[in-house]
């Protein structure tokens, strides 16, 4: 396995240190790293699963809208930074742990190193209920 | 490729008797093979190169990891560049926003110096480099960047089947995840693993390096355990402190090694050490 570019690996880093729950994916979406907050949320230890293939993460984590019904992948903030390269935020709900339906919020930006190579993207999501 | 050490002291030059064995000169290295003549920085050591240099050389390479003042202050004391008959190849980090041609620019003028680029007689030739590879004459070069302020560059260099790995500013705490323990997630691993000779950043004891988390350095120890993650042959340890004597240099060195075996060469660098392999 390849080692990581510096700003993967200082992402990690960053997240790591961070109280938010974050994740991390490469150009193609696969999972390479989610912090302590986001194991809470996701109830999966990265020391046990480890980075995980696109594939893989998209079936543990399904979010859906208000009602109920999956959305499909191009209205998800993380999808559309992963098309777009640019900054995406959206809200939506998932089930926790607990199989709890919550509202989260995610605000997923682009990595792009200098001078200007793509290279992943980084989402943070925090709990939003409507009041 | 032979290599020759003209300065190995970390972020100002040194100079004084109690550092006589470890030298006072901050970060260059020369590569030679031949006619081909490769420069690692130009700290203050290049100064000595310049001067000493074999006057049949008519090209050279100066590769840079980084603009610090260490790396770059002896730039405008190379006589080379005021020699019209020799013509010099600049290479150094990409930045995102300025080019590296202006970022050298702003050394030489005022009020840092008196000279300006374009006062000399041949314009050296600049090469802005990011995760690169490319080749000159016998010897294959790679570069990355790697965790220091600023866009920071570690250099692995082939020769034959010979590697040399040099990264003399380079702070592994902060650029590795699980340190030493992760290969996939540690800055530089790249650029040293099975490195022939390893030249790496280890300004400082580890009660130092408590003091001054995120300046960009590493601890001795720490180096130690990167050098044994990328399996090297040989380890030389750059950048020192420049408040560390030769005297606590020797003693930072012993207290890591001692009762301990590697699978390795271990050294504090000296300048004036000659490397021909
Ligand atoms: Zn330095
Ligand atoms: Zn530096």
């Amino acid at each position: 396995m390849p080692a990581q570019s510096l700003e993967l690996i200082l992402g990690r880093q960053f997240m790591d240190s961070l109280s938010i729950p974050g994740f991390l994916v490469d150009t193609e979406g696969n999972l390479l790293f989610y912090n302590e907050s986001a194991e809470e949320v996701f109830g999966l230890k990265f020391g046990e699963t480890g980075g995980m293939r696109v594939e893989e993460w998209a079936t543990i984590f399904t979010p859906m809208d208000a009602q109920g019904k999956l959305l499909p992948p191009e209205s998800l903030p993380l999808v559309q930074t992963l098309q777009s390269k640019i900054p995406a935020h959206g809200s939506m709900y998932i089930n926790n742990l607990n199989r709890e339906r919550i509202r989260i919020t995610v605000t997923a930006f682009p990595i792009i190193g200098r001078p200007d190579r793509y290279l992943g993207a980084m989402a943070m999501f925090w709990k939003s209920e409507l009041p | 490729m032979k290599v020759k050490v003209w300065g190995c002291r970390g972020s100002l030059p040194a100079p004084g008797p109690e550092n006589i064995s470890y030298g006072g000169n901050t970060s260059c290295l020369e590569i030679r093979d031949g006619d081909t003549l490769l420069v690692l920085d130009a700290g203050s050591g290049i100064q000595r190169l310049g001067r000493f240099l074999d006057k049949k050389v008519k090209v050279i390479h100066i590769l840079l990891t980084h603009l610090h003042i260490d790396h770059t202050m002896g730039l405008g004391f190379f006589a080379p560049l005021y020699n019209p008959d020799v013509e010099v190849h600049l290479y150094g980090p990409s930045s995102s926003s300025e080019s590296l041609l202006n970022r050298i620019r702003k050394y030489f003028s005022a009020p840092l110096f008196p000279v300006r680029l374009a006062d000399l007689p041949n314009h050296p030739v600049i090469h802005e480099l990011d995760q690169s590879e490319f080749e000159i004459g016998p010897f294959r070069i790679k570069s990355e960047f790697i965790c220091h302020p600023g866009p920071t560059l570690g250099y692995r260099i082939q020769h034959g089947a010979n590697v040399l790995a040099y990264m003399p500013d380079h702070e592994l705490q902060l650029g590795s995840a699980n340190f030493p323990l992760d290969p996939e997630w540690t800055s530089g691993f790249e650029i040293a693993v099975k490195a022939d000779l390893l030249f790496h950043d280890g300004a400082y004891s580890f009660s130092q390096y408590e003091q001054k988390v995120g300046w960009g350095h590493s601890a001795v120890r720490d180096t130690i355990q990167f050098a044994q993650l990328c399996q090297v042959k040989k380890l030389s340890i750059f950048h020192h402190e420049p408040t560390n004597t030769d005297e606590q240099l020797d003693e930072i060195l012993r207290r890591n090694v001692e009762g301990k075996t590697f699978g390795f060469e271990i050294e504090m660098c000296k300048e004036g050490s000659v490397y021909e392999f």
